[in-house]
């Protein structure tokens, strides 16, 4: 019995692992086809059909390419730094619902890494720390403008981190829970988080944008107008760390965005469907529902960021004190009042 | 109506530095049109062309790579008279002129022919002059969608005679064809 646990366990966290990665390495295509899409062109459309070979292709150039080395006080930091931004990116994945249960040869699995009871606080302790990752990248670059840029990430993400922590209590609130499986089954059928919670939905949406640093808020790496980020003293497949960090973080935002608010795995008629189809069937049905919801929020990020020019950096910090804050805080009594009223 | 409100396209517009409302500071309304906008053009037509395999249409004023012609049988026309060199604006044409000797009155149709015929391809801008000036009709910018090669020796681009003179193969095939 120890051992069947064992190898189940370690089965979900490799494919786990390997879904987050492929997600992250076919963002990078979705990413260059939307793009394309939205300015009228095609986009890779030359390795393999339609460009599925794409990210390989990438992947190979990227490990072919010169590694250059700056100068630096610190050779171990310069080629840790892309590392922690990678882990820290994946290690969230752990906790993240992807199903109900599913029974396999008689045994009940459930389709998550780890259960525990703190999930959320987690996630937010694992998010915090790949702070360190860029700032680390850009101080061992051994370049002033790497530098001011890691500072400027570092500032932002630390404060719209405060902000998104803010719009989760309202949830944590109503489940008097912290675990992500007990939020997720919390919202069975239709009763989704984001019908109740419209604006700490919208909060947090705008936070998982800044964190993952993506447009509008990805001042990290404003070419144009900055001679470009943290990653500037960075090539080859170093460079390409940390911009799948980005991408699989962006896919985990995706993935607790469709777990806290759009229902995770539940859909309508999903009690229906376990009745007269079984069990088994209507939760893998949910598991491509989480799926189908985590692509449109990967999609919704790439759609935003080819529409809404970057923010300037104190419009951006306008934002998330002067605005995100008071708003979740408002949320927080909102959420306060309404359930000391309901219960 | 005065003079300062009178728009002929219909365009003319007061500026105007109102204050926005709470509900245009919001920017919502602004992003979402924003974004249903470029969501219309993901469903646009394409506008790439897959190069390799289709090519877009040539205008037919195209003006292609030069040719020095043969005549019906196959000899040279030109008689290097200069006009051409003349007559270009870029001054990328030069040329030798030698006499014809008796024994290669087969090779060329006039007395005296271009010995050095060149062409400076980075010079040339394929304004067709050259074309025009020739009174023995023996350059011409083809129709052909023969791009001159990129490279990085400047020497390659000066195209002398076996890059311009019409390959006698050519000359053949055309004049059975027209038989």
């Amino acid at each position: 019995m120890e051992e069947a646990i064992i190898i189940e366990k370690s089965v979900i966290i490799v494919a786990v692992f390997a879904i987050t990665m492929l997600f992250a390495m076919y963002c990078t295509l979705a990413e260059r086809k939307i793009a394309a899409w939205i300015q009228d062109r095609r986009g890779p459309n030359r390795a393999g059909p339609g460009g599925v070979l794409q990210p390989l292709a990438d992947g190979l150039k990227l490990f072919a390419k010169e590694e250059f080395m700056p100068n630096t006080p610190n050779t171990f930091l310069f080629v840790f730094g892309p590392f922690i931004s990678m882990t820290m990116a994946l290690m969230t994945s752990a906790v993240i619902p992807w199903g109900d249960t599913l029974e396999i040869a008689g045994r009940k699995v459930i389709l998550q890494a780890a259960d525990i009871n703190v999930a959320m606080l987690y996630v937010f302790a694992v998010l915090s720390v790949s702070v360190y990752g860029i700032m680390i990248g850009g101080w061992a670059s051994n370049n002033k403008y790497s530098l001011i840029s890691a500072m400027r990430v570092a500032s932002q993400m630390i404060s719209y981190e405060i902000a998104m922590g803010l719009s989760i209590v309202a949830i944590l609130m109503m489940y008097s829970s912290m675990s992500l499986r007990e939020i997720a089954a919390g919202q069975h059928e239709m009763h989704w988080n984001i019908f109740y919670q419209p604006l700490g939905f919208f909060i947090f949406l705008i936070c998982s944008f800044a964190e993952t640093n993506r447009t509008p808020f990805d001042l990290a790496e404003c070419e144009q107008e900055l001679i470009g980020g943290y990653h500037t003293e960075y090539s080859s497949m170093r460079m390409g760390f940390f911009l799948f960090a980005e991408y699989a973080a962006m896919f985990i935002s995706s993935t607790l965005l469709a777990v806290l608010y759009l229902g995770a795995y539940n859909y309508p008629g999903m009690t229906w469907a376990a009745e007269n189809w079984g069990e088994n069937t209507a939760n893998l049905i949910g598991i491509a529902v989480l799926f189908a919801k985590i692509c449109f929020f990967i999609f919704l990020y790439m759609w935003v960021r080819w529409t809404i020019p970057r923010f300037r950096y104190d419009q951006l910090m306008n934002l998330g004190w002067k605005t995100l804050i008071p708003l979740a805080i408002i949320n927080i009594v909102i959420t306060a009042v309404v359930l000391l009223l309901t219960r | 109506m005065s003079i300062q409100n009178i728009s002929l396209s219909g365009r003319k517009k007061q500026v105007s530095n109102k204050e926005m409302t709470l509900g245009e500071r919001l920017y919502i309304g602004a992003i979402a049109g924003g974004m249903a906008t470029t969501f219309k053009h993901l469903f646009k037509k394409k506008v790439t062309i897959s190069y390799p395999e289709e090519t877009r249409p040539f205008s037919p004023v195209y003006r292609g790579q030069h040719m020095l012609m043969r005549d019906e049988e196959g000899r040279e026309r030109c008689t290097a008279c200069g006009l051409c060199a003349l007559s270009c604006p870029a001054e990328a044409i030069t040329m030798k002129a030698a006499e014809r000797k008796p024994e290669e009155k087969h090779l060329y149709r006039e007395e005296k022919y271009a010995e050095i015929y060149e062409i400076n391809m980075l010079r040339c801008i394929y304004c067709g002059l050259c074309e025009e000036a020739c009174p023995k009709q023996a350059i011409y910018l083809t129709t052909s969608k023969k791009i001159v090669k990129a490279d990085t020796n400047r020497e390659h681009f000066i195209f002398g005679k076996e890059q311009l003179v019409m390959p006698l193969e050519q000359a053949i095939r055309n004049t059975t064809k027209s038989e």
